[in-house]
């Protein structure tokens, strides 16, 4: 197989600090509104007022968050709006120490997938825990898969409707 | 070029807007409205039935890296054998079919939505399209792009731009009969050619608005169609074709895509004399003069003669040949990637006798053909029966 | 009702190095010129090309397509990309598939190419924008996160450590070392190097991770009476599927790929497989993670849940193991341009089964072998089972 591989050529970093190699940029500029619609509309309003909710299908009755206006496993409308608690259980953690750009944290975030009380079972959202620790050693010392949360919610008046309206969950 | 191996056809077709905002509903949930409207129609369950589902999406419209995460829920198909096309819809349509004839499923959705209305720089992600080491430096608006070829058919052709005019003319006054359409509009041929310059000679009323909506079919294979309906609508040519990417040596006369994406078509539907051979045409009309360069290349009506055929009337619907009954892109508006399936879907319909009063009388064969939009020279073409 | 017999008649690919010289269509080019002369096949031979690319972001090209398409020899062809995000590599072969099997063309060049060092500062910024635009992006994730919230639910659940899933890195960046393409290849590297190494998202250590890469992969497939007369080695094509899970990524079962084990399903049913373990020689199954190759050769049913780890350990997997798994290095050890690195494990395959892989080669002559490649928010699985 060795022929039929090209010898494509890799640079280095001393061929740009030493202007061998030139380069065009553009600066990507993708401005978007995206329509939050019926269902994330209203959970967006809900978070500004305090409150997760969720999508009941009377079907196969599941409680489902984020909330949806259609049942996947159905394929029907969903039902009812159920109000959920502002606790709830980890699913999975992570300590993460870098950003996205690879620059180190100094301190790190902890992403969490945290099951909502009031939904179904393994139905979980996305976002980050708080009050854990300052140190990858710390954080891991006190969280763990199961630990239970509650919702660390901005001030009513910050409040913009907007999954940033919880700061992070934090132990209970 | 052969055909494929099985018959195919189109059993369910559902749609949500066109509209040129749409805030009351998220994409998901426009598309949850059109695949519900085309299971409905082909009667079947979704979550029982479908094989697997083709979307034609381009990340850079729905404003998410690997857009095709978010398609599988709203459309019954999760766990079930899904892709995205990052192409016009009427690609999809084409990969849906291939994999019925390869065996890979029975029944299989094609989707494709426009959420236009949320690009707030669509100008500017179109120009993203453009070579970034030769033409994105110039920083030109990817429109003149189409005045370089306007300018370039007007000259090789001789049509006069009061024939281009004609076009914008029709199509919106078509759109008045279309309850789909975003664009509906009384013109004259001076309110087109007065209107505000956008890159000589294309005016502002010759280049379709973007709109939002979105359209699902269902594709099944032919003794599954059968047991399904009786208003099936068959698929007996496909052809799709990409020409020269650059802009310093593509063919700036023939749009030669959509004339090998035909020649594809006919001849796997075996058609000789195109011109003869359909009761109507949908083709892309992104800008007036496409609908008479593209009805050239598809070889039907030779070149330099579409304006005057249209001047004369033939393209109306009621004419000899109707081009666009729905409206095209400039009534219907432009559905970005859904455009292709856009224009399909008035074909479906006009074959069913379902057009209301835009129908076609007797509508047996269609020929639908879509274009990627600036800066592409993409294009791919449908021929469709009432006949298997 | 199953379509015709597909073969993989040539193979090529470019260096994967972490920024390349070449742009984009260069890359694709150089893998697309090495397929054909490997199969002494030329470009007019060819009816239709499938081009594959993760996301449009890296590159900052919208419509990629039409960018890439004149250095993947598509112009004036027929020329389609699909999209299932990292499945891409993998799937752009069952395409290739489809589209022969079909019966709409006897011959297509599947060319991936991925251009990752464009995107400054890190590529890791067009991943940003795979996560909910609503409900997720604001909180401002990066792509290590699903990662490493996946890996700690699989290591959890089933009381797995940090070494055992680190052999995984040592064997594929071993296994590399043989490969002319490989840009991480480490003869030397330990279990203690990877255990070691940087922390980025804990569980996730630097060396647990592929990384970023510029390079191209490019395949030749045939319909059998083409493949039989180009090549008396043809690899064909016995089995495929693919499987795209819920978007609601947050609502599952992290610790298992189901979307894996049904793609798997339907790969093992089209090819007549009823004991995978015993009747596949050589697994491919993608490794942009150390973790993710253990995840998915249980999703492959190759392995009990919770227990592949024991293959790597016990040495099963090596490369003269009962099982060899990524005997190419896979992209821990070659390199990840994401979609050219799925389709390069179906090279690796193509070239072991033809026992064409130099020092790489499987011993005791494998008949058959199995590629899978995964994507999306942890969603999508592609399989392609192929053999002699």
């Amino acid at each position: 197989m060795e022929p039929w591989v090209y010898p494509s050529i890799a640079l280095k970093q001393e061929d740009f600090e030493e202007g061998r190699i030139r380069t065009t940029r553009t600066p990507l500029r993708g401005e978007y509104a995206w329509d939050a619609g019926v269902a994330v509309g209203r959970f967006l309003a809900e978070l500004k007022a305090g409150r997760l909710v969720g999508r009941r299908c009377r079907v196969c009755r599941r409680v489902m968050v984020p909330p949806r206006m259609f049942c996947e496993q159905c394929f029907r409308p969903t039902d009812t709006w159920v109000l959920l608690q502002d606790t709830g259980t980890v699913l999975t953690f992570s300590v993460c120490t870098v950003a996205w750009d690879m620059r180190r944290l100094e301190v790190p975030e902890v992403p969490a997938v945290i099951a909502i009380d009031g939904a179904s079972p393994g139905m979980g959202i996305l976002h980050k825990l708080g009050e854990v620790g300052q140190t990858n050693d710390e954080i891991l010392d006190r969280v763990h898969i199961g630990l239970r949360v509650q919702a660390v919610w901005k001030p009513p008046h910050q409040r913009e409707g907007a999954i940033t309206d919880i700061l992070y969950f934090r132990p209970v | 070029m052969r055909r494929w191996n099985t018959e195919v056809a189109i059993v369910g077709a559902g749609w949500s807007g066109f509209r040129s905002i749409s805030p009351d509903l998220s994409f998901r949930e426009m598309m949850f409205e059109a695949a519900t409207k085309a299971y409905s129609d082909a009667g079947i369950d979704p979550r029982r039935d479908l094989d697997g589902l083709v979307t034609a999406e381009e990340d850079f419209h729905e404003g998410v890296a690997i857009s095709d995460e978010y398609v599988p829920d709203q459309m019954g198909a999760v766990l079930k054998s899904v892709h995205t096309i990052a192409g016009d819809g009427l690609q999809a349509l084409a990969a849906g079919v291939m994999q019925i004839a390869a065996g890979a499923g029975r029944i299989v959705a094609v989707e494709s939505h426009s959420k236009a209305s949320n690009v707030l720089n669509l100008d500017q992600i179109t120009a993203l399209a453009l070579d970034p080491v030769y033409q994105r430096p110039l920083e030109a608006h990817p429109i003149f792009i189409a005045g370089l070829e306007f300018r370039r058919y007007l000259e090789v052709t001789g049509t006069p731009i009061e024939h281009v005019a004609r076009v914008v003319v029709k199509n919106r006054r078509n759109a008045l009969r279309n309850p789909r359409a975003a664009f509906p509009a009384d013109l004259t041929l001076e309110d087109v050619l007065h209107s505000e310059p956008l890159a000589e000679p294309l005016t502002r009323a010759m280049a379709a608005d973007p709109a939002d909506g979105c359209v699902v079919f269902v594709l099944a294979r032919g003794d599954v169609a059968r047991t399904l309906t009786d208003r099936a609508v068959w698929i007996r040519g496909l052809g799709w074709a990409t020409d020269s990417y650059t802009l310093e040596n593509r063919d700036w006369e023939g749009a030669r895509y959509l004339r090998q994406a035909a020649e594809r078509a006919y001849r796997q539907a075996g058609i000789q004399s195109p011109r003869r051979a359909f009761d109507l045409v949908e083709v892309d009309d992104t800008f007036a003069y496409k609908e008479l360069q593209h009805l050239e290349a598809l070889g039907l009506c030779r070149p330099g003669e579409a304006g005057r055929w249209t001047a004369e009337g033939a393209t109306e619907v009621g004419g000899e040949l109707p081009v666009n009954p729905s409206g095209g892109c400039l009534g219907e508006g432009h559905l970005l990637e859904a455009s292709g399936l856009a224009r399909l879907l008035e074909a479906v319909l006009q074959l069913r006798g379902e057009a209301g009063p835009r129908q076609v009388p007797n509508a047996r064969t269609a020929l639908v053909a879509s274009w990627r939009g600036l800066p592409t020279t993409t294009g791919a073409v449908a021929v469709l029966s009432r006949e298997p | 009702m199953a379509g015709r017999r597909v073969a993989i008649v040539g193979a090529g690919m470019t260096k994967f190095v972490r920024r390349a010289l070449e742009t984009g269509p260069e890359l694709a080019w150089e893998a697309a010129s090495k397929a054909l002369e490997s199969c002494e096949m030329t470009l007019d031979q060819i009816d239709a090309v499938v081009l594959g690319s993760a996301p449009d972001a890296f590159d900052g090209v919208h419509m990629k397509v039409e960018y890439l398409s004149p250095g993947a020899g598509a112009w004036g062809k027929p020329t389609i990309r699909g999209f299932v995000g990292g499945g891409t590599g993998v799937f752009a072969a069952i395409q290739g598939w489809y589209h022969i099997a079909s019966g709409m063309f006897d011959t297509v060049l599947v060319v991936c190419e991925e251009k990752m060092s464009s995107c400054h500062p890190h590529p890791q910024a067009a991943f940003n924008y795979i996560f909910d635009p609503t409900t997720e992006r604001p909180l401002g994730p990066n792509l290590l996160w699903i990662f490493a919230l996946e890996m700690n639910a699989y290591m959890t659940k089933y009381g797995l450590t940090k070494r055992d899933i680190a052999l995984v890195a040592v064997k594929n960046k071993r296994n590399a070392a043989g490969h002319p393409a490989a840009q991480l290849a480490d003869p030397d590297i330990t279990v203690e190097d990877v255990l070691n190494s940087e922390v980025l998202a804990w569980p996730v250590q630097r060396l647990d991770v592929s990384p970023t890469s510029d390079g191209a992969a490019a395949i030749v497939m045939a319909a059998e009476h083409v493949a039989r007369r180009v090549t008396n080695k043809p690899v064909w094509v016995e089995g495929v599927g693919w499987s795209l899970d819920t978007q609601y990524w947050t609502n599952r079962d992290l610790s298992y790929p189901t979307y894996v084990e049904e793609a798997a399903r339907k790969a093992y049913a089209m090819a007549g497989i009823r004991e995978p373990r015993k009747e596949i020689h050589i697994v491919e199954p993608y490794d942009p993670f150390d973790y993710k190759e253990l995840h998915h050769l249980e999703g492959l049913l190759l392995a009990d849940r919770g227990k592949a780890a024991e293959l790597v350990v016990l040495g099963t997997a090596n490369r003269d193991g009962d099982m060899p798994v990524t005997p190419s290095g896979g992209l821990l050890g070659v390199g990840n341009p994401i979609s050219a690195a799925g389709l390069m494990k179906v090279a690796e395959l193509f070239w072991q089964l033809r026992g064409e892989a130099g020092s790489r080669q499987v011993p005791g002559q494998p008949k058959r072998g199995l590629a899978q490649a995964w994507g999306d928010l942890m969603q999508v699985g592609t399989v392609i089972i192929v053999g002699i």
